[in-house]
């Protein structure tokens, strides 16, 4: 924790840091038998077989059975361990369902991070205790790394790519954020905190922000950049309906699919002919230049909110945002 | 035997010319490997005083002593010129040059001229990584991780990444050289499993040093195109992908750090069977076990990369094979173990070097099984963890190694023994120095504190100035032999043929050797470190 | 004409061995090192097949054939050469080598006078790159791996080029017999290398999506 001065020990916070301490103490344990022996065998037969004038070495008999032997133990304890990791490692690479996002980009010094509802932290994240939550992170420059160690997860931030983490904490209090994927001139100084909070409590901070949120400010883009111009009018038959699609497999022209994710939306705001939905034409233009990370977020969120019946009023040349139109179609 | 008067009057690799040319145009291995061990030791000393600099700015949580961007600087050239400029070449360019055709029963290497290219080549790239260095320094740590140095440093990145490509060729000739000369020059009677297992660690070494090196060229020269031509190859705003820089980086920089201590392994091999005075225990397992490790250790390279954005499934993949790299390296260690049993146990400088390996590997061998463990990786990689890990193999593995090899054969290559006494205290010193700087950066590292931090949490500080503590005796323990060996240049004792009653080729011969190693070639009959029937000749 | 065995060799063939195995390794090396770059284009291809294939289509593929003809056929010229010298025909050697050379050229001609065209047609990767089609960002990388691996190539070619001139020169000289004629065997070794990697490079480069 912030402030607590020296310790031997990290302190745990989270659901995995109290899983994977297992694992270390027993590869701690392990090691230290292993290092132990070795360190204590060797000094051994240093002291006892030390040279004497009155006593020749032994030849040297050879021994497969004691070959086989360390060869097999290890062997057998490697694989254990690498099993114990695993499970632990893909258990921390899938974030639970229903994880509260929050969606962080890393430039050089900084960390700022946006929760669901809009609210902004710079080098600070609140996070609720007892709940899942889900970092999306992506970089404005160079690679990062979002690394809690009282969590004990890490995860880079790469330009141009969204990578997810997720996490639990277990316990209130604050604790570091270290940018741990060196960035340049200030890699050290690019740190913050972590601020676990009691979900209550949480809930309202949380809800101490009532401006503007992702979404809405989604909708606005999505309007100011006219994307509604062809996704969402009567002019559908240009552009695919973004309604429902996130998180399912979408076909592409000339074959193949694409998981609909935050990296693929992304792409499609950028590089709008690298994947062609099937049926469709290349016609949709690039926004590269155009739209900072801060507002892909904030599209990506809109459009993760679109439900599959949104295609919205059919009166011409009107665009009206979407929402609560349900069954209306056109 | 009157050694005194016998190096007055014979003639040997040292004495047979004179003056500048004999030496910068000389084709004899032996002299070649003397060029190498200046440079090289000159680059150790450099990468010493940068790693001096750094442990001096991290005594203070505060980042005092130097500016960032210094600090940035003063951290990559430390790894650049220590790995590219002195582990890299090390043992091979210096032992292997010297030791290699002597210990198969050859003349020379198979291209004597391309080894004296290759030292060339080495000493060209080093100084344009000293004028890199001169320049203003390079700060994007020595993996150089895009697009941080193809687009956002502002430091000399071209000019680093020409000296690395060019010594990076110093390595595949030498490489090169050591296989064909294993293959093709071995001495009548020497087959392959009657060779000293320095020589199976070094083809090893050989087999990554060809095949990875052009690697690790090719990717940081379309790093230095993608700066020059602003072009976009791994940089995401043009098009490109820096995880495929890192896939690339990775696939040599991984088998790299086996080119680092495979030699490593090989002198141990000697200078245990040597300094007990028995033939090694599990002889064929121990060489197989180069191989493998060879062999296994192209294939892990992502575990550098599990939480660079690579699949879940490939983390897995890298995982397991890492875990099974690791299994060589313990087989190789019971070996040496079991070796001693009932060995007859000289407490010498170089034995003291390679217990100390035995013990100090061990742990960083162990501690590489903490990283392969994905969930345990996703904690501690980019801290302070791996530093410590890579420091334990590297520096209490390899450096050891090195020093104990330098002292095992200092009689063989200089004609001198080194003063006992003060070898086995500067032994000690280094151990001692080596554990406090070092262990306590894995405890830094579980706690959290990233690598290439110059200011970091005040928590930290009582176990960084630990290390920096430990670092001033390491440094003094690494003077010392400086200053002892070039004194027993002048006033050692002059060394028999074989000081230490070893089997092997080259304490057959004269100590120095003359210029063609052997008078006639040799036949042999024997198996390696055939200890039983040979008698004891003590000092 | 004597065969010249170094010292550090015990025989002529111990020292022909060597050679011919260190020239092997060597090769083996630079496969590594072209690998390096098939690999990254490889990858950039799978990612982004569509703005590489169209950029592909801009190569010119009647000169990018005409070029695997001219490598194809100065190997084969190289391979009478070597043929020549077995049997000592120290004329003949010395006329293939220079063939081998002379095609050489031509190839290096006509690679050089693609690049020429690429200037012209402004997509040479940099502030002049101009594409008309889409993502030009990928289109750029496709023709950044382009211009490195065929000049990584055609680096080469030119010391291949050299390798032969010197052979010549020395054949000339006599120093090469039907007895001892590895050096010119070697140079074949290295000049048949190169021409595999662009028999690797014309279809990667050239003939991706062509069908369309």
């Amino acid at each position: 924790m912030i402030g607590e001065g020296f310790r031997l020990f990290p302190v745990q916070a989270s659901t995995f840091a109290e899983k994977l301490d297992r694992l270390y103490l027993f590869l701690v344990g392990m090691s230290g038998f292993f290092a132990g022996l070795i360190i204590i065998l060797v000094i051994t037969f240093a002291v006892i077989y030390r040279r004497r004038a009155d006593r020749a070495p032994e030849k040297t008999r050879t021994s497969l059975g004691l070959e086989l032997i360390w060869t097999v133990i290890p062997l057998i304890l490697v694989m254990f361990i690498f099993l114990w990791g695993a499970d632990l490692f893909l258990d921390q690479s899938i974030p639970p369902q229903g994880a509260e996002d929050v969606y962080v980009v890393g430039k050089q010094w900084m960390w700022k991070a946006q929760h669901s509802n809009g609210r902004r932290e710079i080098n600070e994240l609140h996070v609720p205790v007892g709940r899942a939550v889900k970092i999306t992170a992506t970089s404005q420059d160079v690679i990062h790394s979002f690394y809690i160690p009282a969590f004990r997860v890490k995860q880079d931030a790469v330009p141009g790519q969204y990578r997810t983490m997720w996490f639990q904490a277990t316990k209130a209090g604050e604790y570091h954020l270290f940018c741990a994927e060196y960035c340049g001139t200030d890699h050290s100084k690019m740190i913050g905190r972590i601020i676990a909070m009691q979900d209550t409590a949480y809930q309202n901070w949380l809800g101490g922000y009532t401006e503007e949120t992702p979404v809405q400010a989604g909708e606005k883009l999505f309007v100011q950049f006219d994307c509604a111009n062809c996704h969402e009018s009567g002019r559908r038959q240009r552009c695919p309906n973004l309604g429902g699609l996130y998180g399912t497999t979408v076909a592409l022209a000339g074959g193949g699919t694409a998981l609909f994710d935050e990296a693929y939306i992304r792409e499609s705001i950028l590089d709008p002919k690298a994947k062609i939905a099937a049926g469709y034409e290349p016609v949709m233009p690039t926004f590269r230049g155009q739209v900072t990370e801060e507002q892909m977020l904030a599209l990506i969120a809109y459009i993760k909110s679109l439900s599959p019946n949104v295609a919205a009023t059919s009166t011409e040349g009107a665009r009206r945002p979407q929402s609560s139109a349900p069954g209306k179609k056109e | 035997m009157s050694t005194q008067l016998a190096i007055f009057t014979r003639e040997h690799y040292l004495n047979v010319s004179y003056g500048w040319k004999s030496w910068l145009f000389t084709r004899d291995h032996k002299r070649i490997a003397l060029l190498f061990l200046m440079t090289i030791t000159f680059f150790f000393f450099l990468g010493g005083a940068f790693a001096t600099m750094v442990r001096l700015e991290l005594m203070t949580p505060q980042g005092d002593l130097f500016q960032a961007q210094t600090y940035n600087k003063l951290f990559s050239m430390h790894g650049i010129v220590m790995i590219f400029l002195f582990l890299i070449p090390s043992i091979p360019a210096v032992l292997g040059n010297f030791l290699v055709p002597i210990m198969i029963g050859a003349r020379d290497l198979a291209f004597p001229r391309l080894n004296l290219l290759s030292w060339y080549l080495l000493v060209i790239g080093g100084v344009f990584t000293l004028w890199a260095i001169v320049a203003g320094g390079v700060d994007t740590g020595w993996t150089f991780y895009t697009p941080y140095s193809s687009l956002f440093s502002n430091t000399n990145v071209v000019l680093a990444v020409i000296g690395i490509f060019i010594s990076g060729f110093s390595s595949i000739l030498t490489g090169l050289n050591f296989i064909v000369t294993i293959h093709q020059m071995r001495a009548p009677g020497m087959t392959w499993f009657r060779l000293p297992l320095f020589i199976w660690s070094h083809y090893a070494t050989a087999i990554i040093q060809v095949l990875g090196t052009p690697v690790v060229a090719i990717t940081l020269l379309l790093v230095a195109v993608e700066r020059v031509w602003r072009v976009g190859i791994f940089d995401p705003a043009l098009g490109g992908d820096p995880i495929l820089f890192q896939h690339l980086f990775w696939f040599y920089s991984h088998p790299a750090v086996y080119i680092m201590i495979l030699p490593g392994m090989g002198v141990v091999s000697e200078l245990i069977t040597t300094h007990s005075h028995k033939q090694i225990f599990g002889y064929t397992f121990v060489a197989f076990s180069s191989l493998a490790i060879a062999i296994i250790g192209f294939a892990v390279w992502g575990h550098h990369m599990f939480v660079a954005g690579q699949s879940q499934y490939a983390s897995l993949m890298f995982s397991i094979l890492s875990f099974l790299v690791a299994i060589p390296s313990a087989i190789k260690v019971f070996n040496w173990t079991a070796t001693l049993y009932k060995g007859s146990i000289s407490y010498s400088a170089p034995m003291l070097y390679a217990l100390g390996f035995i013990g100090l590997f061990t742990i960083g061998g162990l501690t590489g099984l903490f990283l392969a463990t994905t969930a345990v990786d996703l904690h501690v990689t980019d801290t302070y963890f791996v530093v410590a890990h890579f420091h334990y193999i590297m520096v209490g593995g390899m450096v050891m190694a090195y020093l104990g090899g330098i002292h095992h054969w200092w009689p063989k290559i200089s004609g001198k023994m080194y003063p006992e006494g003060w070898a086995r205290l500067a032994a000690l010193i280094v151990f001692i120095g080596f554990n406090l700087t070092f262990f306590p950066q894995f405890v830094l590292g579980y706690l959290g504190m990233p690598r290439r931090y110059y200011a970091y949490a005040d928590e930290f500080q009582v176990l960084n100035v630990m290390s920096t503590a430990g670092a001033s005796i390491l440094a003094v323990g690494y003077v010392l032999p400086m200053v002892y060996l070039i004194w027993s240049l002048r006033y050692g004792e002059s060394a028999s043929a074989n000081p230490w009653g070893a089997t092997g080729l080259e304490w057959q011969i004269p100590s120095p050797p003359p210029t063609e190693n052997f008078e006639e070639t040799p036949i042999v009959e024997e198996p390696a470190y055939n200890y039983e029937s040979y008698s004891r000749a003590s000092v | 004409m004597s065969l010249i065995v170094e010292h550090q060799f015990d025989d002529y063939e111990q020292q022909q061995q060597a050679t011919t195995l260190g020239m092997w390794g060597f090769l083996a090396t630079e496969v590594l090192f072209f690998g390096g770059m098939f690999v990254g284009y490889t990858v950039y291809r799978m990612l982004y097949h569509a703005p590489f294939g169209e950029a592909s289509r801009h190569l010119d593929i009647v000169l990018g054939a005409v070029n695997t003809g001219v490598l194809l056929c100065s190997s084969l010229t190289m391979a009478l050469g070597v043929h020549e010298a077995q049997e000592g025909n120290r004329r003949m050697v010395m006329l293939f080598l220079a063939i081998t050379a002379a095609l050489g050229m031509i190839f290096l001609g006509i690679k050089f006078f693609e690049y020429y065209q690429k200037f012209e047609e402004h997509l040479i990767p940099g502030p002049h790159f101009m594409w008309n089609g889409a993502d030009a960002r990928h289109a750029s990388l496709f023709f950044i791996f382009y211009f490195v691996m065929t000049g990584m190539h055609a680096l080469h070619m030119v010391i291949g080029i050299g390798l032969m001139a010197i052979l010549v020169f020395l054949t000339w000289r006599g120093k090469f017999s039907s007895v001892y004629y590895a050096p010119i065997e070697l140079g074949g070794l290295y000049w048949h290398f190169v021409d595999i990697v662009w028999v690797f490079l014309f279809p990667l480069l050239y003939l991706v999506e062509r069908s369309r």
